[in-house]
């Protein structure tokens, strides 16, 4: 059955003059989907013209209605000549095709053309008349929902995480056709960006078919990418996970939990620790009579106190009395954990690649990380011949997805989360990349059949460090690593550091802060074709991963942590060099040992002044590591007086290694001994590429006071943001006038590029301090021979400053606030409240709570066995959760508008805001951001993915201000189209916005650059939660309709 | 090696207000730099010399994105290129409208046009004003003049409406654009000593008074011209000179009432007729278009500086003004009071404001 697409065109504004003599326009607009084509009537002599059209109607497929992009073409009428185009909207129809998003496109969409970049505005209605096929065969796959969001979505519960889906769709390059020779350069950028529009319809519709055949209904962690080989074609690839998903509605989220519990705009103050309080019920099925009994078993705070005092050892075996349904765990589970295991591992098996594109995890979802793993290889490229058949690209892939699931399964695992694959070409040579972490995980996601609630405590192991427990066998570990006991449960082998391309955990127990961590390198690498060009390149390959590696060790160990969270290895390559440029979030896991220090060692000892050299250099070193230590908190909790029988005494060790840290030289020998059986990394300083890790370490500039950094969603112990946010692309291109130089020398030049524009990143962003730059990605491409290009995503959040110092109790009003209308995180909450407050209070008013919390002296200052406080606290919780269900039951949609910036709920309020927006008073503000929530905000609704590709070309580079010029103009223009369109969905933000392709090349004597740019998010509606507080009160019909909107999937 | 390209675009715009000013002061890139080296921004930032260029240029491209924008303000606020806060478009526009004084005492009350512009490097060398900031503030003269000189209605209103300017600020630039439509001469030497907020005070004055949209707004017609039927009215004033009774009359008034009160009394007595004549003088050539453009000069020659060298006080041009405002009310024979009244009211003020001891 077809679909309606109805279309009507209102008006335009800010048209540019095309008539010269008049210095007016004649604007008409030509309406184009699939083959058949709409005109308005000429609106004569205006540059505001208003055509309020009819509406236009096409009647369609449903395939089409997936593929094709509804064109909009502007055009100034010519009576005696062509007409001349002003630009184009491209409009992508697919939100409108699930019930769930979005239900009308209207408002001000900026009119674009390549070669003069926007052109005015102009105000359009779309509607899809949508009749829902039931044939078993069809081609399309409307109502699956995508999302670019790693994470389960804010306002989803997943039921079941089916797994990997790929796609991919070859064409030929509309710039390398024989055509390309007689046409514009306009006319050859548009060819390309339909056909780019084109193929990521297809491509999405047949992921979405991929996804109803495994029996989901969305696919998060949507990743497409482009590859634009050139000669050899253009590849559109993508690979999300498979997911069922099923919105949570108002009324049953007070007693279910949210199931991401990534959520990072919580408002507890350290990430949650401890036992999985048995308050929270893992399972997000149904809300059972059985879980209702589990919840009023809590309020007497008996069982709690006696917990709360026995040691975490215990805690964990002691089969939980108050538990209710999950009274089995504990030591009985343990065979039953090994054979739920070989179900899930089994599960897991029977599917072609048991990858998942998220990076971040219901709880129970991870059970334990492997470590990374990566696979690349070299591949030269020919012509595709034939597109309908894209035989060699997947093949290509399934070679690299093969090789790291068989990496993963080295190290025990039978999963691979985080995935991510990549490409860097370079003439014909192509490198193609994929990494993830590989993991174990439990299995109630991932196994089909009903949920047994009997299994919900398999993993006897608390989730605060259950992840980092090995998951490989002990004594035939994959790679050289030094195993200890957990340091925080004391049961199970640890790995001594642990690298992942993963979100943290949440509910993992961290140490201090975390901070960005860079390892960059640059390769010089010899001219060559064809084969050979390959073959070198492969051979480089290896070389400079490992040296990534030590470099990232080195600076780890230097910030003194131990993990490290997000990894992003890029490896991009030029025609005479190679670049590798490793990012990662640092953290210091309390589950972990304490890193080794760095020790410099010179392989011959030689005279005093060498000696006094390396001392200096050593010295230097110690010092930065502790500076590092005070700057990112990293002060493990010294280990309770028991604890001095335990198979690891390091602690009282290390604390004496601290304090000696800044004192002088000569303690050095004392420093060793003490320093006993723990691995000292030692740099031998003859060695030349030592002597350029050590410069590499010591060069990284530390960060301005008030500024901290991360490329993942939420940087561990800081949690309290304000509202305040700022997403930025910043992007350089460096010329390399000297050909001559050597490794060293570029690595330094890369390295200098890569910190000033951090450095030119705080500067820029000084008044948010204290601030945060969170997801910063960095991009590298060797755009030309001598040309290194770096781009940046990121955004800049502030934060309240006093939690920076103390927890932030001054604002613990607010923060709890915060916290209970976002009740799904209760769960983290327990740390605000200590046992003596917890089971007397009354639950009267927020103002009552937030007092207590507000008295209750620092949690932080004594070494307290965290463990304990989330069963001190789950009385609470449970209080907390009652009122948060009682401000949920009324409450998400909300019309109010403090700002403008806030949409108003859809439906009735749809042609309030198209009518706002036709008058043109003002323009809805939209945020953007890489992550996957808002600050201080609830997101109610995911209108659709944004997924948009530009071209922008110019044949008078320096007449628009040169390269920055052009690029600079072109960028905010990508940013003003995406804001645009997110508004005209009714969105007031974009999350986990990326920029996954820019592209830009430059021809100056020619006068004349061309760039690309591909960017894609979530288009969301968001509540502020001030506002959502503020009518709560009064239920809206609203939230109703939004919950019976919640069942139907597909 | 070089840094090819570089920039930064932020989804909200990242403006500085700092670097704003620069950039409207006319500072060059490198200029800026250095100005804000000396202002201590690298030790507050920890920022070095390279960071700030790349901050400075950086700035400057937004600016001048910017700037097409900011020649009509109302399209600052539904353009979708650059998200920007309301109250940051507020700054751009009041800062990128604002003017120097020594700058606008220069062209005020003369043509805005091209010629005019040719010869902006003389003002700047001679204010020390950048040439570049000069030419801003000259089209921004010129911009708004062109905008207001079509519509109806109250002047000052409709800049403020167009340009979406503070009160303050829309009522100078009213000021600018009267001065440049009537073209009142204000550069000689003797009215030097003037500065531009005195003129445009007296400005207001006449906006207020002397314009057809003074007595009606309902008019179709302006604020910038002046009433010509007040102005062919003023004509009948001429009678208080003409007729020797009535002069002698008013002069009698008008010195009993002053006797006592002031220590000029004598110096006023005398030059009673000769200031009287002159006031009613400039009332009755005020039709004649050059008169107009001479009105300020003729205020300061024919009146204001004979009584600075009698050395009268300000509150002795006051009283005196008063008085001879109001004794022609007494008079039996004069009939124009209405005239009278919304002269003198106009000069009165202009009078005191521009009497500087």
């Amino acid at each position: 059955m077809p679909g309606k697409l109805k279309v009507k065109i209102v008006a335009g504004r800010h048209l540019p003059v095309m008539d010269r003599a008049s210095d007016l326009t004649d604007a008409f607009v030509d309406v184009k989907f699939g083959n058949t084509t709409f005109k308005t009537d000429v609106y004569p002599k205006s540059l505001n013209p208003q055509w309020n059209s009819e509406w236009f109607k096409f009647e369609v497929d449903d395939e089409d209605l997936q593929d094709e992009p509804l064109q909009i073409t502007v055009l100034d009428h010519d009576t005696y000549s062509a007409n001349d185009a002003i630009g184009k909207v491209y409009i992508d129809i697919d939100p409108l095709l699930c019930s769930e998003a979005a239900t009308v496109i209207s408002g001000w969409l900026p009119i674009y053309d390549t070669i003069h970049g926007i052109r005015g505005e102009i105000n359009v209605l779309v509607k899809v008349d949508f009749f829902n096929d039931l044939n078993r065969f069809r081609q399309s796959s409307c109502g699956v929902k995508f999302f670019c969001t790693t994470s389960i979505p804010r306002c989803y519960r997943a039921v079941m995480v089916h797994g990997f889906v790929e796609e991919l769709v070859v064409n030929e390059d509309p710039e390398y056709q024989w055509i390309d020779r007689i046409r514009t350069p306009r006319a050859s950028n548009e060819a390309r960006q339909r056909l780019i529009f084109l193929m990521s319809g297809e491509l999405q519709r047949k992921i979405g078919l991929k996804v109803l055949e495994m029996g989901g209904n969305a696919v998060v962690g949507y990743l497409q990418c482009f590859d634009l080989e050139g000669e050899s074609g253009l590849v559109v690839r993508a690979i999300g996970t498979a997911c069922t998903l099923e919105k949570i509605s108002t009324l049953t989220s007070a007693s279910a939990t949210h199931p991401s519990n990534s959520s990072p705009s919580k408002d507890m103050k350290e990430p949650v620790f401890g036992e999985e309080a048995p308050g929270i019920p893992l399972s997000s099925g149904p809300p059972t009579p059985l879980r209702v009994q589990t919840f009023s078993s809590f309020s007497p705070s008996k069982s709690y106190s006696r917990q709360s005092s026995s040691s975490d050892t215990e805690l964990s075996l002691t089969p939980k009395t108050g538990m209710g349904s999950g009274g089995s765990a504990g030591k009985e589970a343990g065979p039953l954990k090994a054979l739920l295991r070989q179900q899930t591992q089994s599960a897991l098996e029977q599917r072609e690649y048991p990858f998942f594109t998220l990076t971040s995890f219901p709880p129970g979802f991870l059970l334990h990380v492997g470590g990374v793993v990566s696979a690349r290889s070299v591949k030269l490229l020919d012509r595709i011949h034939n597109p309908d058949e894209p035989e060699t690209r997947d093949a290509w892939w399934e070679e690299i997805r093969q090789e790291i699931k068989s990496h993963a399964k080295a190290l025990g695992c039978h999963a691979v989360l985080g995935y991510s694959e990549s490409t860097s070409i370079c003439e014909e040579v192509c490198i193609l990349s994929a990494s993830g972490t590989a993991a174990i995980l439990g299995s109630r996601f991932v196994q089909d059949g009903p949920l047994d609630t009997d299994y919900r405590f398999e993993e006897v192991a608390p989730p605060g460090c259950g992840f980092c427990h090995i998951p490989y066998d002990e004594l035939n570990i994959p790679f050289p690593a030094q195993l200890t006991y957990c340091y925080y449960c004391r049961r199970f082998k640890v790995p001594d550091v642990l690298f992942t391309t993963i979100d943290l955990p949440t509910e993992a127990n961290v140490t201090g802060k975390g901070c960005l961590i860079q390892a960059r390198l640059c390769r010089t690498k010899k001219k060559a074709q064809g084969e050979g060009n390959a073959t070198a390149i492969s051979n480089l390959l290896p070389f400079l991963e490992y040296e990534l590696h030590t470099q990232l060790m080195n600076k780890l160990k230097l910030r003194g942590m131990n993990s490290l969270f997000g990894l992003r290895i890029q490896i991009s390559v030029g025609e005479t060099m190679l670049l590798g440029l490793a990012s990662a979030t640092g953290v210091y896991l309390t589950a972990l040992p304490s890193p080794g220090r760095i020790q410099i060692a010179g392989k011959t000892p030689s005279d005093i002044t060498y000696e006094q050299h390396i001392s200096n250099m050593q010295k230097k070193i110690n010092d930065t590591i502790a500076k590092n230590k005070e700057l990112y908190e990293v002060n493990p909790p010294e280990v309770v007086e028991e604890m001095i029988g335990s198979p690891i005494p390091e602690p009282r060790q290390r604390s004496r290694l601290l304090r000696s840290h800044s004192e002088s030289s000569d303690e050095v020998t004392e420093l060793d001994l003490s320093h006993g059986k723990k691995d000292a990394f030692v740099l031998e300083i003859d060695d030349t590429d030592a002597v350029e890790d050590i410069h590499a370490l010591l060069t990284d500039s530390p960060m301005p006071p008030g500024f901290y950094s991360c490329n993942t969603e939420i940087m561990p112990g800081i949690q309290n943001w304000t509202s305040a946010i700022q997403m930025f692309t910043s992007v350089r291109v460096f010329r390399l006038n000297n050909a001559n130089l050597t490794n060293q020398g570029l690595n330094k030049i890369f390295s200098d590029l890569c910190e000033n524009l951090l450095k030119s990143l705080y500067f820029k962003l000084r008044s948010m301090i204290p601030c945060c730059l969170c997801h910063l990605n960095f991009t590298v491409a060797v755009p030309e021979d001598e040309l290194i290009q770096v781009a940046v995503t990121a955004v800049a959040m502030s934060f309240y400053k006093d939690q920076t110092l103390e927890n932030g109790r001054q604002s613990g009003d607010k923060t709890l606030i915060k916290a209970i209308t976002e009740n799904d995180e209760q769960l983290q909450f327990n740390l605000e409240l200590n046992a003596e407050s917890s089971s007397s209070n009354p639950l009267s008013s927020t103002k009552g709570l937030s007092d207590v919390s507000g008295s209750h002296p620092s949690a932080r200052a004594p070494p307290v066995d965290y463990s304990s406080f989330a069963d001190r606290c789950s009385s609470w919780i449970e209080q907390l959760r009652l009122k948060a269900h009682t401000i949920r039951r009324g409450s998400v949609k909300t019309t109010s508008s403090l700002e403008k910036a806030s949409p108003l709920p859809e439906g009735r309020s749809r042609s309030l805001q198209s009518n706002r927006s036709y008058s043109g008073s003002s323009v809805t503000v939209v945020k953007m951001t890489p992550l996957s929530f808002i600050p201080g905000a609830k997101i109610t609704k995911y209108l659709g993915i944004i997924n948009m590709f530009f071209i922008r070309e110019t044949s008078s580079l320096r007449e628009e201000g040169g390269v920055s010029g052009f690029l600079h103009t072109f960028i905010a223009e990508v940013f003003a189209m995406v804001r645009a369109h997110v508004a005209a969905l009714g969105g007031n933000a974009l999350v986990s916005y990326s920029m996954k392709e820019c592209v830009f090349m430059e021809n100056p004597n020619k006068n004349q650059a061309q760039s690309l740019i591909n960017v894609s998010g979530d288009a969301v509606i968001f509540v502020r939660e001030s506002e959502l507080e503020a009518t709560s009160v009064q239920p809206q019909s609203a939230a109703t309709r939004e919950t019976s909107n919640g069942g139907d999937g597909t | 090696m070089s840094v090819e390209l570089d920039v930064f675009v932020g989804n909200t715009t990242i403006m500085d207000k700092e670097v704003y000013q620069l950039w409207l002061n006319g500072y060059t890139v490198n200029d800026a730099v250095k100005v804000r080296i000396e202002g201590g921004i690298m030790e507050e930032c920890e920022a070095s010399a390279e960071v700030l260029l790349s901050d400075t240029m950086d700035q400057y491209r937004t600016f001048q994105m910017c700037e097409r924008l900011l020649h009509h303000p109302a399209k600052l606020a539904n353009q979708l290129l650059f998200q920007i806060p309301p109250d940051r478009q507020a700054m751009l526009i009041e800062r990128y409208y604002a003017f120097d004084d020594a700058f606008v005492r220069e062209v005020l009350g003369k043509k805005l046009s091209k010629g005019t512009k040719k010869d902006l490097d003389d003002v700047s060398a001679k204010t020390g004003i950048m040439l570049k900031s000069c030419r801003r503030q000259f089209d921004n003269f010129k911009r708004v003049f062109k905008v207001v000189e079509e519509l109806k209605g109250p002047l000052v209103e409709n800049i403020r409406q167009h340009f979406l300017l503070p009160d303050q600020l829309a009522r100078d630039y009213a000021a600018i654009v009267f001065f440049a439509n009537n073209r009142f001469e204000t550069g000689k030497k003797k009215l030097q000593y003037l500065t531009f907020h005195d003129f445009a005070f007296c400005a207001g004055q006449l906006i207020n008074h002397w314009t057809v949209g003074a007595v009606d707004n309902m008019m179709d017609d302006m604020d910038v011209d002046l009433d010509k039927e007040f102005l062919q009215d003023l004509k009948d004033l001429k009678i208080l000179i003409t007729d020797k009774d009535l002069l002698d009359q008013h002069k009698s008034l008008v010195c009993t009432a002053l006797r006592g009160k002031t220590n000029v009394f004598n110096e006023m007595e005398a030059n009673f007729k000769n200031l009287s004549r002159s006031l009613v003088n400039i009332a009755a050539k005020l039709i004649n278009a050059k008169d107009v453009r001479d009105f300020f000069i003729d205020l300061v020659e024919k009146f204001i500086e004979p009584c600075r060298s009698d050395k009268w006080t300000s509150i002795d041009v006051n009283l005196y003004l008063i008085h001879y405002t109001n004794s022609v009310h007494i008079l039996d024979t004069f009939k124009h009071h209405g005239v009278w009244n919304r002269y003198m009211g106009v000069i009165k003020s202009c009078i005191l404001r521009m009497y500087h001891e």
